[in-house]
């Protein structure tokens, strides 16, 4: 480990830095919004979510074992079973065991 | 604060609990191996607070990255938050004082469930986005701590509980999708990252994904509008 004062001083600014994107919106907007900053509000979370997702598959590599079938697979049931059955633990917990079970297998 | 919204907030939470135990192990682990003491990863969850960041943070740690770097880092890494701060403006802008710790504490996967919820009656609404926060930022620290105290002392075969995060998003998009009038946002997102992806790779698709997907989202304003009626929060 590097020294105590340095790895503060890095550890603050992370915190820092997050605290500012997190807090920016609110603070730049806070006497009224403008009606574009509404209208994306209303329509970022769609987007968002949406990236979201293919933030989190950003590692599978098409090349490597499984060749993404783990993956895709497996979203693909969560999609199903939510569809399905409307519960959100059931079909995380699914797809989850699937996955895991998937990558053990190929 | 009632019952309802306490238990509400629970349930909500409880699919965040494996993903964040887990990922929060994985992170203390490391951190620990990098010679530091289980109080780091502790003070780092609690006052970061973020992911992705705090991997790479112990990269930053461990090779006494200077402060410009880091912070620049931590921009790049953290800027998507811009946004959830403003889906949440109508949300969170007139909380009072739970706000500030409900903005403080809005990570991906709590952004994930406030932005899609519709509160049912009984739930104190304001109470449940402070009380769902708290519970995902206890499970992060409580799984850093773990990872850093007991580290690597138990083999623990736990390769893909992450995916429940990724199972977590594709299940808001799924409801959100069913909500919405209109797809075009859902599918400019999904798109554009995806496209950004396969252009920019892995490690610099996600800021050029936003600016697109901003300026893709004010472009198409009027047809999404027109689409979407007077619905959609």
């Amino acid at each position: 480990m590097i020294d105590t004062g340095h790895s503060l001083l890095l550890i603050g600014a992370m915190a820092l830095c997050t605290m500012f994107l997190r807090f920016l919106p609110f603070m730049m907007f806070s006497k009224g919004t403008p009606k574009v900053i509404l209208y994306l509000g209303d329509v970022l979370p769609n987007a968002i979510i949406a990236m979201l997702v293919v933030y989190c598959l950003r590692n599978m590599d098409l090349m490597a074992a499984g060749h993404g079938v783990p993956e895709i697979a497996s979203v693909l049931m969560v999609v199903v079973i939510h569809k399905w059955r409307h519960n959100m633990i059931l079909s995380i917990l699914t797809g989850t065991v699937i996955y895991m079970i998937l990558i053990r297998a190929m | 604060m009632n019952k309802t919204t306490l238990k509400y907030s629970f349930m909500r939470s409880l699919p965040v609990m494996a993903g964040y135990i887990v990922l929060g192990i994985g992170f203390g682990v490391l951190l620990a191996d990098k010679g530091y003491s289980f109080w780091w990863a502790v003070l780092m969850s609690t006052v970061v607070l973020a992911g992705t960041l705090q991997y790479v943070g112990v990269e930053l740690l461990a090779t006494g990255a200077s402060l410009i770097s880091t912070i620049l880092m931590s921009l790049m890494i953290n800027a998507r938050h811009l946004f959830y701060g403003i889906s949440m403006l109508k949300k969170y802008g007139k909380m009072g004082w739970k706000r500030f710790y409900a903005i403080f504490a809005l990570t991906d996967e709590t952004y994930s469930l406030v932005c899609t919820d519709d509160v049912p009656d009984g739930v104190d609404r304001e109470w449940y986005y402070f009380l769902l926060s708290m519970m995902n930022h206890s499970y992060w620290i409580i799984g850093s701590f773990i990872g850093a105290f007991i580290g690597n002392t138990f083999e623990f075969n736990s390769a893909g509980v992450d995916f429940s995060m990724t199972a977590l998003f594709v299940v808001m998009l799924v409801e959100q999708w069913e909500k919405s009038r209109t797809h075009i946002p859902a599918l400019l997102g999904g798109g554009i990252t995806l496209i950004c992806l396969i252009v920019f790779g892995a490690d610099y698709f996600l800021i050029p994904s936003m600016l697109i997907i901003a300026a893709a989202l004010l472009l198409l304003k009027p047809a999404i509008t027109k689409a979407e009626g007077v619905d959609e929060a």
